[in-house]
C-alpha cells in the first residue's frame, strides 16, 4: 500500500476490504496502483487511477462503453504499450514491484497476468492446440497432455469434449470456445486473470457457466473482470470500481457500491438515468 | 453441450427469419405495386441477363468449334503429341509444348509473386507505420494500373538485356523475363488480397497471442497465417489465374516458338501467344487452323477457370475455417 493515494481521484484512497479482514494481515494487494494515466496519441484514456486489487478475489470494472474499463484492465499486464502512441504514467505495484520499470520484461508480465478477451477468436487447429500455444511459446517441457487435461478440467471443458481435446476448436459453441480461452489463459500458470467482457456475446447459460468456472478459480487466482453486465459484475465480484470518462468515481465493496453507492454519476450509471 | 445453446450471429434461435439476400423487393405485395414497378423490375433481369448470355454465348462457340476440330484431329493426338505445327506441310497438334510453356511462366510468375506478395502484405499490415503503408499500398495500385503492354515492353528491352549479364547465352525472347515480369504484373493482386485475408483474422487473436507471452513470430507464424491461409491460398490462385491467362507480356517477352524446353533461357509460345497470333487473320474460318484456335482456346479456359473457381471457393470459405471466431 506504498503507492501514494495523491491522483485527483474523486473518493478518498478506497482499501476494499469488504471483506472482513479474516485473511492474514500479510496479504498485500496484488495490484497497487498510483496516479495511473494512460494516453493515448496524446489524447487522456484514463486520468490519476489510484486502487488496490485485493488477493484471491474477484474485482470488477463497470462503466459506460468507452470510459476506460478496458484500458485500466490492459494496464495490468501492459497490453497497452501495443497501441502505437500509447504513454502510460503513474504507477503500478505487481506484487510489489513496478510493473512499468524498464527493466522489466511485459513477455514475463503477461505470462504472470493472464487475459481472456470479449471475443473468443481461437486459433486454428485443435482445442488442444489452443492451449499448448501459451506453454509452447515458454518452452514448457513438461507433459504438455496433462497440463491441457488440468486446465480443460478447471475450465469445465474436459466434459464437454468428451475428454478428447484434439476436437477441432471451430466445432465449438460461443459459450465452450469462451472456457477454452480461459483454460488457454490458465494453462500459462498465471497469478492473475484479466476478464475483458467475457460474457458479452453469449446467452444466459453460457454465462452463468463462464462465472461459476471463474468462482472456482478463487483464491489461487486473483481476477479483474471489466463488464458491461451490471448482474454479473453484481453477483459474482467482491470489490467493484465504477470508472467514467477515464477517471475512478468510486471504489468499493460490491455490495455497498450497487446498494448505496456514494457518488451520484455511480447512482445515475447503476440507474440507467441519462446524466 | 450441457444445455449449452451455440449462439452464433448467423443462427439466431428464433425470431423473425433472416430475409434472403436480394428478395427486399420480391414480396408478395408484388400484385399491388405499379406497372412500372413492375416493368422496372424486368429491365433490371434483362440486363442482369446479358452477363449470362454472355458466357454462354462464348461457351457454346468454344465448345462447338473444339468438337468440329476433335472431328478431325483426336484428342489423343492433341493431349499427347509433342509438337505443335498447324501450318506446316503435314501439321501436327499436339498441345503439351503450349500447355507446358503457359505452365513454365504462370509457375516462375507464382514462384516470383508468393513470397514478394505474402512478405508484403505481412509487412503492410503488421509493420508498417501509416506514412509506409500509405506510400506503399499506392505503389501497388500503380503496380496494378500499368497496362500489359509496357510490362511487355519494358520485359522485353530492360529485364532481358540486364538478365544477358548473367547468362550471355540467353535468347532475345526467353522463359525467364516472362516470369519475372508476369510475377511482377500479379504481385499487387497477391499482396492486397492476401493484405485482406490478414485483415480478416481478428484482432484479439493477436492479442490473445501476446497475452500468452508468444513472440510476435510466434503468433504470426503459428497463429495469424493459419488462421489466413485460406484466404491467402485464394489470393495465389486468383493471381495464378491471371498469369495463366495473360498474352501481351508472354508474347512480347517469351516470343511465338512452340518448343518442348525446359530452358528459362529460350523462347516459348504459350496458349494465349499461339491464340493472339493465329487469330490475327491468318486463319480463314472454316479451316482446321482456324479450328485448334478454338481447341486451344477451351483449354485455356478450363484452365484458368479451374483455377478461378478454386479462387474463389477458397475465398468464400474463409469464413468457415481459419481463426475460430464467435
Amino acid at each position: 500500500m506504498s503507492a501514494p493515494g495523491s491522483g485527483p481521484g474523486p473518493s478518498p484512497r478506497p482499501s476494499p476490504a469488504d471483506a472482513p479482514r479474516d485473511a492474514p494481515p500479510a496479504r498485500a494487494p496484488v495490484f497497487s496502483l498510483g496516479d495511473l494515466s494512460v494516453h493515448f496519441g496524446g489524447r487522456p484514456a484514463l486520468s490519476g487511477v489510484s486502487l488496490d486489487i485485493p488477493r484471491g478475489r474477484i474485482v470488477a470494472l463497470i462503466g459506460p462503453s468507452g470510459c476506460g474499463k478496458t484500458t485500466l484492465l490492459r494496464a495490468l499486464n501492459r497490453m497497452n504499450e501495443l497501441i502505437p502512441g500509447a504513454r502510460t504514467t503513474g504507477s503500478v505495484r505487481f506484487d510489489g514491484a513496478e510493473l512499468y520499470r524498464p527493466e522489466t520484461d511485459p513477455v514475463e508480465v503477461r505470462r504472470r497476468v493472464g487475459m481472456v478477451f470479449q471475443e473468443a477468436a481461437l486459433f486454428p487447429g485443435s482445442v488442444f492446440d489452443n492451449v499448448a500455444f501459451g506453454p509452447r511459446a515458454s518452452g514448457f517441457r513438461g507433459d504438455l497432455h496433462a497440463l491441457a487435461e488440468e486446465v480443460l478440467t478447471a475450465a469445465g471443458m474436459w466434459a464437454d469434449l468428451g475428454q478428447d481435446p484434439d476436437v477441432p476448436a471451430a466445432s465449438l459453441s460461443a459459450g465452450q470456445r469462451q472456457r477454452v480461452c480461459i483454460a488457454r489463459a490458465l494453462a500459462v500458470r498465471p497469478q492473475v486473470l484479466l476478464l475483458d467482457e467475457p460474457t458479452s456475446a453469449l446467452d444466459a447459460t453460457a454465462t452463468a457457466r463462464i462465472e461459476s468456472l471463474v468462482h472456482s478459480l478463487l483464491p489461487r487466482l486473483t481476477v479483474v473482470l471489466a463488464t458491461n453486465d451490471l448482474r454479473l459484475a453484481a453477483r459474482s465480484s467482491s470489490v467493484t470500481a465504477y470508472v467514467d470518462r477515464g477517471e475512478l468515481v468510486e471504489y468499493g465493496p460490491t455490495e455497498t457500491l450497487f446498494t448505496n453507492p456514494s457518488d451520484e454519476r455511480t447512482e445515475s450509471y447503476l440507474t440507467g438515468r441519462v446524466r | 453441450m450441457a444445455g449449452e445453446h451455440p449462439m452464433t450471429l448467423s443462427d439466431a434461435p428464433q425470431g423473425v427469419p433472416e430475409r434472403p439476400p436480394g428478395a427486399a423487393f420480391r414480396g408478395p405485395e408484388t400484385a399491388s405495386r405499379s406497372l412500372q414497378e413492375r416493368l422496372a423490375g424486368h429491365f433490371f433481369r434483362l440486363c442482369a441477363a446479358l452477363a449470362a448470355l454472355a458466357a454462354a454465348a462464348v461457351a457454346v462457340t468454344l465448345a462447338s468449334e473444339t468438337a468440329l476440330f476433335f472431328a478431325q484431329v483426336s484428342p489423343v493426338r492433341f493431349f499427347t503429341e509433342l509438337a505443335w505445327t498447324p501450318v506446316a506441310e503435314e501439321p501436327r497438334f499436339g498441345v503439351l509444348p503450349l500447355l507446358a510453356a503457359t505452365a513454365q511462366i504462370t509457375a516462375g510468375a507464382a514462384v516470383v509473386a508468393f513470397p514478394l506478395g505474402l512478405l508484403t502484405a505481412i509487412y503492410l499490415e503488421y509493420y508498417s507505420d501509416p506514412r509506409a503503408d500509405g506510400i506503399l499500398s499506392a505503389a501497388l495500385v500503380v503496380l496494378a494500373a500499368i497496362p500489359t503492354v509496357v510490362y511487355g515492353y519494358v520485359a522485353l528491352d530492360f529485364v532481358t538485356p540486364a538478365l544477358r549479364n548473367i547468362w550471355p547465352s540467353i535468347e532475345a525472347y526467353n522463359g525467364i523475363s516472362a516470369c519475372l515480369v508476369v510475377g511482377i504484373m500479379i504481385l499487387p493482386t497477391v499482396a492486397l488480397l492476401s493484405r485482406s485475408a490478414l485483415k480478416a483474422v481478428p484482432p484479439s487473436l493477436v492479442d490473445a497471442g501476446l497475452a500468452l507471452g508468444a513472440s510476435p513470430g510466434r503468433i504470426l507464424v503459428r497463429g495469424i497465417l493459419p488462421a489466413a491461409s485460406r484466404g491467402i491460398a485464394a489470393a495465389l490462385a486468383l493471381a495464378v489465374a491471371r498469369a495463366a491467362g495473360e498474352t501481351m507480356i508472354v508474347t512480347l517477352a517469351a516470343g511465338n516458338q512452340a518448343r518442348l524446353t525446359w530452358s528459362p533461357l529460350e523462347g516459348l509460345r504459350t496458349l494465349t501467344a499461339y491464340i493472339a497470333q493465329a487469330s490475327m487473320g491468318d486463319a480463314p474460318a472454316g479451316t482446321l487452323e482456324y479450328r485448334a484456335l478454338f481447341a486451344v482456346a477451351t483449354v485455356l479456359f478450363a484452365f484458368t477457370f479451374a483455377v478461378h473457381a478454386l479462387g474463389g471457393w477458397l475465398a468464400g470459405g474463409r469464413a468457415r475455417q481459419g481463426s475460430v471466431r464467435q
